[in-house]
């Protein structure tokens, strides 16, 4: 274990390792969501009550979960650069944080679209959607915050503590709004409000939730790599490697 | 060094004096110089006390105005309007919590003392509440009246607004605590610190909306008690970290 | 017990820059440190992170011979630090602004001990006037006022002599030296010319601004 933390310290090691990762987790992406969404899109049998309409949850669903677990890992990234001041965790919170908001909206949007034919209007004040739009504005205050430093170290720091203390609110956040939302309203449709799917629904959607996670690792992956170069582009490994690259 | 003696027994015997006084005593004794001073600051600079207030006052105002007068409609908003107001009105005065003290080098000061930065921040955040979230709580029945809020809700109004506004005034301080480095830290503040107010709000709210129907109310209030509990378990931390990276910046 | 302060391979990077490194350093009862160097060259933070604000540092830091992780309470109760902005609040009166110090010091504190602080810099008759309508340099001397207060064995000053006229001055390095001999220990940073004396030490940092290669 400490050896493992030890070898995280080298954004070196970090980017000889991931080049190797990465790979698998792009193919693992592709497949997943080809499959995920060909399967899902087609050939799930359509919701006895919705209708096709209910085939935006192959979306949907995934943005959400990833978007929720985003911004989990983004904060497990903050601790552990407060904590053992290693920068590669860092660098990953930063790249993770736009991709996060992104799924957030995603999620939001294709809520959205859903509402259409469900609820008959393109906004609902749905617990689901108004838990998603409070995470919306912690991703928003999240970047906001890293941008606003000219330091970079005091940026990281912040930007950690925040995440932090968002991923401490985000329990209490979802569940005084569902409290709210029971109160104010007899529950109607909810977006994800079924409890037992057949197996021909949940399967496609397994598979994507997998693609998505993988699509995530992939990327953040990826941009972490290239923040890497662009922080240490003045450490002499970076310059050996643009020259062999010439 | 011959003289290298004449001091040291000196400071040893000061500080084995202190440490046999109840080391307690000191903390005890930096808290309540704190919170006077803070206190004695914001009194010799009353319009900073006032302000939040009349901008509770002014904001009510503007809810007739712009929706309309009917007492009808009023009493069903009412809830929602006056915590709304209160909580932007708490979040006026934020920024200042910690800019004067970054700003004259007092903060590093405080960061630099012997006793737990957690607890001297809480001090900060008590003042801030004593003088803000307490005048809006005890505020709010007489703007209520103005919105026709419904008889009966008064005291639950006011109680969840001084529970709730002390949860906001700590939530707040980290977010305080994290922008006082920047120069334009205002807007941001509210970005960082809204979201986190919602479950305030949200219980708040329905505390008076739940003593308007007549159910409930306690168990809402149980529940602002249960967020200030945690929030004055956490938050210190928070706020002291926050200090720590933005004294840095 | 004599005090000190040792640094073993102390090295500071900010934003990817290397203000210092391997720096070691040994401080000892008795002596003033000051601390040298161009502008940009991490003066200020050296002495942050010698005075335990910055933890944002490699390297290990020892007071009084255990490292400062384990010894910090035990430093904080023997360190005065006074920074660029003098940490006195314009609202308040000299008095009340020392005996807030006091009291953060963990000590009730008595008027006469702040009186006597404030005519030892020159501000008998000022007590309690608000600080605000004193000038820069009288607001300096009420942060000074604190090196009489509250007796502490190490004092870290960055540029102490900003905004203080010639007599303040004289009588402020005589106040340092003073010190030194009666076994405390100053670390000073400052553009000011210091006396000579066998107490002083000098301790330069390098052109700093160097962006580095390879660690």
């Amino acid at each position: 274990m400490w050896a493992f933390i030890n070898k995280l310290r080298s954004p070196k090691w970090f980017y000889a390792i991931s080049a190797r990762l990465q790979p698998f987790f792009w193919v693992a992406a592709t497949a997943l969501i080809l499959v995920g969404s060909v399967w899902g899109l087609a050939f799930a049998p359509a919701d006895y009550q919705q209708g096709n309409s209910f085939r935006i949850i192959y979306v949907h669903v995934p943005s959400a979960f990833l978007a929720q677990s985003i911004f989990v890992s983004m904060a497990v990234a903050g601790l552990v650069y407060m904590v053992w001041k290693i920068k590669i965790a860092d660098m990953a919170a930063a790249m993770m944080a736009p991709l996060g908001a992104a799924m957030t909206f995603v999620s939001l949007f294709s809520g959205a679209v859903w509402g259409v034919p469900t609820w008959g209007t393109w906004w609902m004040w749905d617990a689901r959607l108004t838990s998603m739009l409070i995470l919306l504005f912690l991703y928003l205050g999240v970047i906001a915050l890293r941008g606003a430093f000219s330091s970079r170290d005091s940026a990281s720091r912040a930007a950690s503590v925040l995440a932090m203390v968002g991923v401490i609110n985000i329990p209490i956040i979802k569940y005084s709004v569902d409290w709210w939302y029971t109160l104010h309203q007899p529950a109607t449709f909810t977006i994800t409000g079924r409890v037992a799917m057949p197996t021909e629904m949940w399967v496609p959607l397994l598979l994507m939730v997998l693609g998505f996670y993988s699509f995530f690792i992939a990327l953040t992956l990826m941009r972490t790599r290239s923040e890497i170069l662009r922080r240490e582009s003045n450490k002499r490994w970076v310059r050996d490697l643009a020259l062999e690259e010439r | 060094m011959p003289n290298t003696e004449s001091l040291s027994p000196a400071t040893e015997g000061r500080t084995s004096a202190r440490g046999a006084r109840e080391p307690a005593g000191g903390l005890a004794v930096a808290l309540w110089a704190t919170l006077r001073r803070d206190l004695v600051l914001l009194m010799r600079r009353r319009s900073e006390v006032l302000n939040p207030l009349v901008f509770f006052a002014l904001v009510i105002t503007l809810f007739p105005i712009g929706i309309s007068p009917d007492p009808d409609l009023l009493a069903t908003i009412a809830p929602g309007l006056l915590w709304v107001a209160a909580l932007l009105a708490a979040l006026l005065s934020l920024d200042s919590l910690f800019r004067g003290d970054f700003d004259d080098g007092s903060l590093e000061q405080l960061l630099l003392t012997p006793q737990p930065l957690p607890m001297l921040g809480l001090a900060k955040v008590a003042v801030h509440w004593l003088l803000t979230g307490l005048p809006l709580a005890l505020m709010a029945p007489v703007l209520g009246i103005m919105l026709s809020l419904p008889a009966g809700s008064y005291l639950v109004l006011a109680v969840s607004l001084a529970l709730g506004t002390a949860s906001l005034s700590l939530i707040g301080a980290i977010g305080a605590a994290l922008t006082v480095g920047l120069s334009r830290g205002g807007v941001l503040l509210s970005l960082l610190v809204l979201p986190l107010y919602i479950p305030v709000l949200i219980f708040g709210a329905g505390a008076v909306q739940a003593a308007i129907l007549g159910d409930g109310a306690l168990a809402h209030l149980a529940i602002l008690g249960a967020l200030l509990a945690l929030a004055l378990m956490l938050a210190p931390w928070a706020i002291a970290a926050s200090l720590r990276i933005s004294i840095n910046g | 017990m004599t005090l000190s302060l040792q640094a073993r391979k102390l090295a500071c990077e900010r934003d990817d820059r290397w203000l210092f490194e391997d720096l070691d350093l040994d401080i000892q009862a008795g002596e003033i440190v000051r601390i040298e160097g161009p502008n940009g060259s991490g003066k200020t933070t050296l002495l942050k992170i010698l005075s335990g604000q910055l933890a944002d540092y490699q390297g290990e830091l020892f007071w009084n011979g255990l490292p400062m992780r384990e010894s910090r309470q035990a430093f904080l109760e023997s360190l005065l630090y006074l920074g660029h902005a003098p940490g006195v609040k314009a609202a308040l009166t000299p008095q009340e602004n020392l005996a807030w110090y006091q009291a953060l010091a963990g000590d009730s504190g008595s008027e006469a001990a702040r009186l006597t602080s404030l005519a030892s810099v020159g501000l008998a008759g000022f007590e309690d006037v608000p600080a605000g309508q004193l000038s820069a340099g009288q607001q300096r001397r009420v942060a000074l006022a604190r090196l009489e207060l509250t007796p502490r064995p190490l004092w870290v000053l960055d540029e102490p002599f900003t905004a203080i006229d010639r007599d303040g001055v004289e009588a402020l390095e005589e106040r340092l030296i003073e010190h030194a001999r009666a076994g405390g220990c100053v670390l000073v940073t400052t553009h000011h010319p210091l006396r000579q004396t066998d107490e002083l030490r000098r301790v330069s940092l390098g052109g700093g601004g160097q962006r580095h290669a390879e660690h």
